[in-house]
C-alpha cells in the first residue's frame, strides 16, 4: 500500500474495473507521485464529486490538497491559474460540460496563453476535467459536447479517453504534462468496465490508436462513441465487411498520421462524433485527410455527428446520437460510391 | 412609492452626466464647484490622507509612517521619473513609434506608494496601466515597450521581478492573484511567528480599476480569497473613469465598502497622496502576510489623460473636471513639502529632472531601435515542446517565404516583406506546400 492507501501496482489484480474507478486510481497515483498535485472543484472533496471520480481523495490526501471550492467556475480555473504559477499542478473539475462556460474566459485568455505571452517564463501545468456527452437522460446543459471549442484555441491540449485503461494512464499523462490539458471524460461510459494493467505503462496514450484492424473502410472517433464503433465493426464483420477502427484520443493537437495511413490502405473514411457537425473535430479530420491523402480516397469523407441543433430533450437523444445503424449506413454509402 | 432613502442621488441618476448641449453650457458646474464636490467625495467617510494637496503632513495613528527626507525624496524621484517616461510613451505613439500607449498620468502616487510598500518576496498582478508598479519591481521601463510597439506580448521575467505579465482582459488577474496567494498560504509562507516573519512571509497584491469592480472575476476573486483566507490585497485604483463610463455606472456605493460584503476590511485612501498609499498598502500587505488577509484598498485618484492614446476623453468628460483635479496633483504636494521643510534644495530638483530626461532619452532610443522578431517567433512557446502540427505549419511557411526573389521572406533576417515582393517560382512553392 502507498501513503494514500491506494493499492500499489503489485496489489492490483487484472480484473475489470469501471472507468470511474480507473480515473480515481489515476488521480491517486498522480497525487502520490507529486505533492504539488491539487484537486479542486465543486463537491469534489467531502462528496467525492457528483460522479464520485474524486471519491475518498480528501480523506486520504487532506483538505489542503482536495479543495471544495465556492460555486463559481471562473473562480475554479482562475485561481487554478494562480496556483499553477505558484508551482502547483491543479486538476480542476467542471461538474458538467454545460457548466464550463463561465470559466471559458479564463481558459481562453489565461490558461491557453500564459506560456506564449511570457515566452516560456511561465508554464501552465493544469488539467481541466470535463465530464461530457449525452446518453444519460439528463436535463439541459448536462449532455453537451463542446470539445471543438477548445480545440480551436491555440495553447490548449485536448484529450478524451474511451476505455478504463486509457483513463487511468491518460489522466496521469495529462497531469504530468507541462501544458494545460482539457480532459474530456465520456460520462456515459463512467460505469463501463475494462482491464487496467497498472504495472505496464504505455509510452503515451496521447496519440491516435488503431482499436481494430480492417481493410475495407476506416471509421474514426473518440470518447463516448468508441464502443458504438466497436459494435458497428462487429456487425459489419457479420456482413462480410472489414472496418478499421481508430480512436483519436488526442483531439488537439491532432495525431493525424495513423488516420492517413489507414485511409491510404482502405480508401474510405467515416468520421463519427456526437458533437454538432459544423466546425467540429469531424470537420477537421475530413479536411486534413482531404489535404494530405486526397489521391488515396475512393469516396468522399462522410460524417456521422450530432445535428446542428442544441442538444435535444432526453426523449429524443437516441435520435440525436450516433448509433450502429447510422454508422453502417454511412459505410455502405462510402463503399457504394 | 420608494422611501426617500432609496431615491438616487441626482449626480448618480440615469440622467446625470454631461449636458446634452456639451461642455461649457449652462448647468455645468464651475471649476470651483467641481473642486468642492471632488473634495467632498474624496474626503468622504474613512478616507486616509497623510499629506494634503497643500503639502501638510497629517499623521494617522492607524497607519504610522516614519516620514524622513530620504523617503520623501525617493518617492518624489520615483514619481517624477515614471511621469517622464509615461509622457515619452505618449509622444512616441503620436510620432508613430508605438502602436498604442496607456498613460498613467495622475496615478503616480497610487502606484509608487503601493509599489514601494511591497517587500521583495511579494508578488504583484498588474492590469495594463501599472508602469509605476513595474518601476518599483525593478522592471526596466524599456521592458514595457514590446507590448506597445507590438514586438512582444510581455518582455520581462515575471518570476524574477515578482511582477506578473500585464493582464489586458479586465479583471482576470483578480482570480489569478487569489490563486497565487492561496499557494503562498499552502506553502506555509503566511503567518509564521518568527522574528524574521516580515522578511520571509509573503503576500500578493492585485491591481485593477474601478471598471473592473463590475467584473465577475473580481467578485469571484474576493469570494475565493475570503473562503481560503488568501493573503491578497485587492488594490483598486479608482480613477473615476472606465474609458467613458463614470464610476457611478459601476457602483451605487463607494467601492471600498464592497469589501464588507465579503467579510474583510476595505479602506479608502487618497490615491494622490503617495505617503497614504505607501502606509496603508504596507499595513495591508503585512496584515496579509501575518495571516489576516485579505484586504481591499480603494485608491481614490484620477486619470488625468485619456484611457489610451486611442481614446478621446473630450467626448465624455469636462475639461473643467480635469483642470480641477490638477489641484490634487500627486507630485506637486511632495515638492511643496520638500521645499517648505528645506529637505531638498534646487540641486536635488535639478538632478531629478536631469535623471528623468536621461531616462526619457534612453526610452526613446530603445524604442526606435526595436526590431521586428522573426516569423518563427510565432511558433515558439505555444506549447512546452515542439509538436508535429506546428512544426509542419512553420516549415511550410518558411518555404513559402523562401520563394520570394528578394529574399524578404528569409526567416533569419526577420525583415518584413511588402505586397510588392516578387515570388521567384510560385508554382514550385505551391507544389511543395501541397505535398505535405
Amino acid at each position: 500500500m502507498t501513503a494514500s492507501g491506494a493499492p500499489s501496482a503489485a496489489d492490483v489484480e487484472l480484473k475489470p474495473i469501471t472507468m470511474a474507478k480507473a480515473l480515481n486510481m489515476g488521480l491517486r497515483a498522480a497525487m502520490d507521485a507529486d505533492p504539488r498535485v491539487l484537486v479542486m472543484g465543486e463537491d469534489v472533496g467531502t462528496l467525492g464529486g457528483v460522479f464520485r471520480i474524486t471519491d475518498g481523495l480528501k480523506k486520504d490526501f487532506g483538505a489542503h490538497r482536495v479543495l471544495d471550492t465556492p460555486l463559481a467556475e471562473s473562480g475554479i480555473v482562475g485561481t487554478g491559474v494562480g496556483l499553477a504559477l505558484r508551482g502547483y499542478r491543479p486538476v480542476c473539475e467542471m461538474q458538467f460540460d454545460g457548466f464550463t462556460f463561465p470559466a471559458f474566459d479564463q481558459i481562453i485568455s489565461q490558461v491557453a496563453k500564459v506560456q506564449f505571452r511570457s515566452q516560456g517564463a511561465w508554464q501552465m501545468p493544469m488539467v481541466i476535467r470535463i465530464p461530457f456527452g449525452g446518453g444519460i437522460g439528463a436535463v439541459e446543459h448536462h449532455s453537451e459536447s463542446p470539445e471543438s471549442l477548445f480545440c480551436h484555441i491555440a495553447g490548449l491540449r485536448v484529450m478524451s479517453c474511451s476505455t478504463a485503461a486509457d483513463a487511468y494512464w491518460m489522466i496521469q499523462e495529462a497531469i504530468e504534462c507541462p501544458d494545460p490539458v482539457i480532459f474530456f471524460e465520456p460520462k456515459r461510459r463512467y460505469w463501463e468496465k475494462g482491464v487496467v494493467d497498472t504495472s505496464s505503462r504505455p509510452e503515451t496514450v496521447a496519440s491516435s490508436i488503431v482499436r481494430r484492424a480492417g481493410t475495407d473502410c476506416t471509421v474514426v472517433s473518440y470518447g463516448p462513441s468508441m464502443p458504438v464503433l466497436m459494435k458497428a465493426a462487429a456487425a459489419a464483420e457479420a456482413e462480410g465487411r472489414s472496418l478499421e477502427i481508430i480512436d483519436l484520443r488526442t483531439l488537439s493537437p491532432l495525431d493525424i498520421d495513423p488516420v492517413l495511413a489507414s485511409v491510404k490502405k482502405t480508401g474510405h473514411l467515416v468520421v463519427v462524433s456526437e458533437a454538432p457537425r459544423e466546425a467540429s473535430i469531424t470537420s477537421e479530420v475530413a479536411a486534413r485527410v482531404t489535404e494530405e491523402a486526397f489521391y488515396s480516397l475512393a469516396a468522399p469523407v462522410l460524417r456521422i455527428a450530432g445535428f446542428d441543433t442544441p442538444y435535444p430533450p432526453t426523449r429524443l437523444e437516441e435520435e440525436y446520437l450516433p448509433d450502429i445503424d447510422k454508422i453502417l449506413t454511412a459505410v455502405d454509402r462510402s463503399l457504394a460510391y | 412609492m420608494a422611501p426617500d432613502r432609496w431615491i438616487r442621488n441626482p449626480r448618480t441618476g440615469p440622467d446625470a452626466g454631461m449636458d446634452a448641449a456639451g461642455p461649457g453650457t449652462s448647468g455645468v458646474p464651475t471649476a470651483e464647484q467641481m473642486v468642492h464636490g471632488l473634495r467632498q467625495t474624496a474626503h468622504g467617510e474613512g478616507l486616509v490622507e497623510l499629506l494634503t494637496p497643500e503639502g501638510e503632513l497629517t499623521p494617522d495613528p492607524d497607519y504610522p509612517l516614519d516620514v524622513t527626507p530620504d523617503l520623501l525624496k525617493g518617492l518624489y524621484r520615483d514619481m517624477m521619473l515614471v511621469r517622464r517616461f509615461d509622457r515619452e510613451g505618449n509622444a512616441l505613439q503620436r510620432q508613430g513609434q508605438l502602436g498604442i500607449w496607456v498613460p498613467l498620468l495622475g496615478q503616480e502616487a497610487a502606484q509608487i506608494g503601493a509599489g514601494r510598500a511591497m517587500r521583495p518576496q511579494d508578488m504583484a498582478f498588474p492590469s495594463y496601466r501599472e508602469h509605476g508598479i513595474a518601476w518599483c519591481r525593478g522592471v526596466d521601463p524599456t521592458e514595457l515597450l514590446g507590448i506597445f510597439r507590438g514586438t512582444d506580448h510581455s518582455s520581462w521575467n515575471p518570476k524574477e521581478k515578482g511582477f506578473h505579465d500585464y493582464t489586458i482582459v479586465i479583471g482576470n488577474q483578480a482570480l489569478n492573484a487569489t490563486g497565487y496567494a492561496m499557494g503562498q498560504r499552502f506553502d506555509g509562507k503566511v503567518g509564521s511567528s518568527g522574528p524574521d516573519a516580515l522578511e520571509t512571509d509573503e503576500a500578493t497584491i492585485v491591481f485593477f480599476g474601478d471598471g473592473a469592480t463590475s467584473q465577475g472575476d473580481v467578485h469571484e476573486g474576493m469570494v475565493y480569497a475570503a473562503s481560503f483566507d488568501a493573503p491578497v490585497v485587492f488594490y483598486c485604483q479608482n480613477n473615476q473613469w472606465a474609458i467613458s463610463e463614470p464610476v457611478e455606472t459601476q457602483s451605487r456605493v463607494p467601492l471600498h465598502k464592497r469589501a464588507a460584503g465579503y467579510g474583510f476590511p476595505g479602506i479608502r485612501v487618497d490615491g494622490n497622496d503617495v505617503l497614504a498609499c505607501l502606509a496603508v498598502t504596507r499595513w495591508a500587505l503585512d496584515e496579509c502576510r501575518s495571516g489576516n488577509g485579505p484586504v481591499m484598498i480603494e485608491a481614490f485618484t484620477y486619470r488625468m489623460d485619456a484611457h489610451t492614446t486611442s481614446d478621446d476623453p473630450t467626448r465624455y468628460r469636462l475639461a473643467d473636471e480635469t483642470e480641477a483635479w490638477k489641484m490634487f496633483d500627486p507630485i506637486e504636494r511632495v515638492r511643496v513639502l520638500l521645499t517648505r521643510s528645506g529637505w531638498a534644495d534646487d540641486a536635488f530638483f535639478a538632478s531629478v529632472q536631469a535623471d528623468a530626461d536621461e531616462l526619457a532619452a534612453r526610452f526613446r532610443a530603445f524604442t526606435v531601435a526595436m526590431e521586428t522578431p522573426p516569423p518563427t517567433r510565432m511558433f515558439s512557446h505555444v506549447f512546452s515542446a515542439p509538436n508535429q502540427q506546428l512544426e509542419r505549419q512553420q516549415a511550410d511557411y518558411l518555404e513559402y517565404l523562401a520563394g520570394f526573389a528578394d529574399g524578404a521572406g528569409g526567416a533569419a533576417d526577420g525583415a518584413a516583406h511588402g505586397d510588392d515582393a516578387v515570388r521567384a517560382d510560385a508554382h514550385a512553392v505551391s507544389a511543395a506546400g501541397g505535398a505535405r
